[in-house]
């Protein structure tokens, strides 16, 4: 008994470390930080509890009338009360079209990501330790691959799909075919920076060490070189999660993406776009701005991560 | 009057939660052309000192109180104008490192005649042949190609060479040279101080030459200061401190030279390790490692005071000395 | 040397050669050269035919300067790199081209440490971690509890508070860190160890630690050292016998008291001479000219030769052969072997 309070008293809690450690602080010291992680926390949860938030759901279309269809916002004389942020041209709650968006929106971007995550990851540590040929084919691969932009991929991608499988199959999958076609474009992003750490680690004499107590290559890649190459890999992280986001979101504007049944940020961006002229535009600003905000925040705080991680100006 | 004459100076870094003191109450003097010795770990603050001499710390670290009187002026209350008049002029420093001390993108004339002409009113080719003049009294062969060169196209040795020719230029009054052959090889190191050691002594110039190496103080210095902790714990001759080390941390490190043992046998070790600047033990930083310590040693800090040719910060150093003596009377 | 004879080495080089390619890749390698395009491929000649053999239990100590290639021998002896030609055996067995699973067994034997104790242990893992990691994979039978106790014995005899052991490598000072990196390599419980400068990035105070340490582990385990360093004050304390490394040949090896007291090739006394002493007796350390060639474009003769100050036109041309000596130690140099140079006087 007193043997375990001793243990908890000298060993603080995982929280209280990371609350107290190099990152904590300058967590605590950054205003920045601070605010954008409150606002993507607002934004992330209220995204996630949508089910529960959102009055109306946008998917169903039995709740949907046409006739209130493009009631203006609360602030504006002539809405409705019972729609808060008004109404799309198909008479849906905008806020609740905007929660279900979001959250479409996050899914694909943070899976998007995890994607890319997975296979750049592979591939650069890969292609970083066991270096020679392997290493000059998986690059030039990347590089092929990045000198295509994701755009253009993504497009032909959809496009080609859309028409193979009809509309109607392609809306129904459109989630995973994004979360595919966004993850493979942008992998190289990961597989150079992965690479590029492996590279100076495996020069470290930890790794030589490993491999004169006989540890094989998959043992040492994965439990010694990994854990040590995370810093930049949640620094991109974050930036990639805003720009599959974006991408995302642009190729939703194209028609290439979500339907509007189903309506991401970005498809409800484009859908409202037809209205903006005739004066309904909330159906694009509202919508426009949360993705805004939301890119900026994750952009925000990818960038405090990139200056407490840099091992140029903390060692750790 | 002394060429350099530091009182009390107290350097501190402001850390996140608290602010610690890196040096405490350093005091020393050193007369034109005279060669002084700082000896210490790493973590002793025998760096911190270098910096502080010629005021270039930054922060987190700053003076905080204390005085450093050069050539009569106080360095530590001087505005940047006359910092940078004084720096490279009459005090001149030797880092460890020559790849990052020259800047590799100019050529090694580049950066001697910039440094000439701006600290001097001289035409470029009058800052070129002072600059040729300096590397040949550092004994670079063929001076005028090596204005041309770049300074990885040179070897370690001739680099710090060249860096010793720069820290002449202007023929300071003060080398500081911090580590100056630590990154060298032996034979190498041999050479440079050799050289040092004659520039110094032909021009006048006093150096203050820090350095973990006891075999190179002993070799280079007139006087020495011990330093452990971020405090003088021992200064005076050379000679004096290495033939017969008053304080226990200097003996112990004396003796914990391969040197100073039979082969095979037991090295004297000091056990411990140094106390880290935030956590420094109450009284005598070194009592948690010292086999003489008491209880005066665990709650005071020793002041430092002479005791017969050197200054010494030890309670016990009397009582040391003592035993000292009963055993020579043996032997 | 007497006693050497009728044991066999447990380690023996036999003409090892480890060159690093300057230009990889083809297009590297194309020159356009005289007005012809010819392929070139530069390369470090890192170690030259070096022949050496380490007797059991003995300490062998490999110094030179940076860049005489006694950090390669090292990692060329550990299996880090693979040699150009020669060979390594260990206890007879050829070792230098085994495969890393036939390589496995003898990896419990030699074990190596390293110079920086501060890259050494993988900073995301705790002590105990590192330290377990060894002993499970080598021993995939153990029990939890046996792991457990072969740690705690060798964190025990290192010196190390074993109720540190959730701690991570940065909380530990230079010292200690280097303790737990040898704990790390006598989990496997070895008989051969490779220390590559294990004590040059330390303090003073705590170099007698580590040193003393060693020291007691090679009496109490029954170790033998293959020791690389530059400071020869801690040679003439550790070694049993030395081989001195000039631009990857070795110029001499003896006996430690015999190379201290009668060093014979002329780079070996201008080595000893340039170590900083305490007392102020020594006499002046010997200049040497020029500077170390490139290891490049080795010359052709004896690679002392552009600074020594015996040389002559042989030197120039003719690499010398290692000659067994009357004290028993090996000394390539053709100066020596003509009695140009008087082999009984010390620092000349």
């Amino acid at each position: 008994m007193s043997s375990n309070t001793m243990t908890s008293a000298t060993e603080p809690s995982r929280f209280a470390k990371i609350w107290n450690s190099n990152i904590g602080y300058s967590f605590r010291k950054n205003p920045v930080a601070i605010v954008s992680m409150a606002i993507f926390l607002i934004i992330a949860m209220s995204a996630l509890l949508s089910p529960l938030l959102a009055p109306y759901d946008p998917y169903d279309p039995a709740s949907i009338d046409i006739m209130n269809s493009e009631y203006p916002p609360f602030w504006v004389s002539g809405s409705l009360p019972e729609f808060s942020l008004g109404t799309d041209d198909q008479g849906r709650d905008l806020w609740s079209t905007i929660l279900y968006g979001t959250r479409l929106s996050l899914l694909i971007g943070i899976c998007a990501v995890a994607l890319q995550a997975f296979l750049g990851i592979s591939i650069g540590l890969i292609a970083g330790y066991v270096g020679g040929r392997l290493d000059s084919l998986l690059m030039r691969l990347a590089d092929i691959q990045l000198s295509f932009s994701t755009l253009m991929v993504a497009i032909i991608f959809l496009a080609v799909t859309q028409a193979m499988f009809g509309s109607e199959t392609f809306n129904q999958y459109a989630v995973f075919f994004l979360i595919a076609v966004i993850g493979v474009a942008e992998w190289p992003q990961y597989a150079r920076t992965v690479r590029a750490t492996v590279l100076a680690e495996k020069k470290k004499e930890y790794v030589d060490s490993a491999r004169v107590l006989g540890f094989g290559p998959g043992r040492i890649m994965v439990r010694h070189i990994l854990p040590n190459s995370l810093s930049p890999i949640f620094v991109i992280s974050t930036v990639q999660v805003a720009n599959a986001i974006i991408s995302e979101a642009s190729l939703s504007f194209l028609g290439l993406g979500m339907p509007p049944s189903q309506p991401s940020l970005g498809s409800l961006i484009s859908s409202g776009f037809d209205y903006i002229f005739s004066g309904s535009w909330w159906i694009t600003v509202i919508p426009g701005v949360v993705l805004v905000v939301l890119v900026l925040v994750i952009n925000l705080l990818g960038d405090w991560m990139r200056d407490v991680l840099n091992p140029k100006l903390y060692k750790g | 009057m002394s060429l350099l004459s530091v009182r009390d100076l107290t350097v501190k870094f402001a850390m996140r939660e608290q602010t610690v003191t890196a040096l405490n109450g350093i005091s020393f003097d050193l007369a034109k052309g005279e060669r002084l010795g700082i000896v210490g770990e790493s973590g002793a603050g025998k760096s911190i000192t270098g910096f502080a001499l010629m005021n270039l710390l930054s922060r987190p670290g700053f003076i905080d109180h204390g005085q450093i009187m050069f050539e009569g002026e106080d360095v530590v209350t001087m505005n940047d104008r006359q910092l940078r008049g004084m720096r490279g002029n009459r005090m001149a420093m030797i880092f460890q490192d020559p790849m990052v001390t020259l800047n590799p993108v100019l050529t090694i004339g580049q950066q001697m005649i910039e440094t000439l002409m701006a600290h001097r009113k001289l035409s470029r080719e009058e800052a070129r042949q002072i600059a040729i003049v300096k590397l040949r009294e550092v004994y670079i062969p063929s001076p005028e190609e090596r204005l041309e060169q770049y300074p990885h196209e040179l070897s370690g040795g001739m680099r710090q060479r060249i860096i010793i020719a720069i820290a002449l230029l202007l023929d300071p009054q003060l080398i500081i040279a911090d580590e100056p052959t630590t990154a060298l090889d032996v034979t190498i190191q041999a050479d440079i101080m050799e050289l040092l050691l004659e520039l110094c002594q032909s021009n006048q110039v006093g150096l203050i030459l820090i350095t973990h190496d006891l075999g190179v103080v002993s070799q280079m210095t007139e006087r020495t200061l011990v330093m452990y902790a971020g405090r003088i714990i021992e200064a005076g001759r050379t000679r004096e401190i290495i033939n017969d080390p008053q304080h226990p941390y200097t003996q112990g490190l004396i003796n914990a030279l391969p040197q100073q043992t039979l082969p095979g046998q037991r090295l004297k070790q000091i056990p411990g390790n140094m106390p880290s600047l935030t956590n420094i033990p109450p009284g005598c930083p070194f009592n948690p490692r010292c086999e003489y310590a008491t209880d005066l040693c665990r709650s005071r800090i020793p002041e430092i005071s002479h005791y017969g040719e050197v200054e010494v910060a030890c309670h016990e150093v009397q009582r040391l000395q003592s035993n000292d003596a009963r055993r020579e009377v043996k032997a | 040397m007497k006693d050497m004879a009728t044991q066999p080495a447990l380690l023996e080089i036999k003409g090892l050669e480890k060159r690093f390619d300057l230009d990889q890749g083809f297009l590297e390698t194309v020159k356009f050269k005289g007005g012809r395009i010819t392929r070139e491929a530069r390369s470090v000649h890192a170690v030259n035919n070096v022949s050496l053999d380490v007797g059991r239990g003995e300490a062998l100590c490999v110094v030179g300067e940076s860049g005489c290639g006694k950090s390669t021998v090292a990692r060329l002896v550990a299996g880090l790199l693979t040699p150009s030609a020669g060979e390594i055996h260990y206890e007879g067995q050829r070792i230098d081209d085994l495969s890393r699973h036939d390589m496995l067994p003898l990896r419990k034997k030699i074990q190596m440490i390293f110079q920086n104790p501060y890259a050494s242990l993988n900073p995301r893992m705790t002590i105990l971690q590192a330290l377990e990691e060894p002993v499970r994979h080598h021993n995939p039978k153990y029990s939890a509890a046996e792991v457990r106790d072969k740690v705690t014995e060798v964190m025990m005899s290192v010196g190390v508070d074993p109720t540190w052991i959730k701690r991570y490598p940065h909380e530990f000072s230079g010292g200690q860190r280097q303790r737990i990196a040898i704990a790390r390599a006598l989990t496997v419980d070895p008989e051969f160890i490779i220390a590559d400068e294990p004590i040059s990035a330390l303090d003073v105070s705590i170099q007698a630690q580590v040193l003393n340490l060693m020291l007691e582990a090679k009496e109490s385990r029954g170790l033998t050292y293959l020791f690389i360093t530059h400071d020869l004050s801690v040679v003439e304390h550790f070694g049993t016998r030395v081989a001195v490394l000039y631009l990857g040949t070795v110029c001499e090896v003896a006996e430690t008291a015999t190379l201290f007291s009668n060093p014979k090739h002329p780079y070996t006394r201008a080595l000893l001479s340039a170590v900083p002493q305490l007392k102020d007796d020594r006499p002046n350390h010997i200049r040497l000219k020029g500077e170390i060639p490139t290891p490049i474009n080795l010359p052709q003769g004896c690679p002392f030769e552009s600074r020594c100050a015996f040389a002559n036109g042989r030197c120039k041309s003719e690499k010398p052969r290692a000659i067994h000596q009357p004290d028993g130690s090996m000394v390539a140099c053709h100066a020596l072997e003509e009695g140009r140079l008087d082999a009984d006087a010390p620092g000349l």
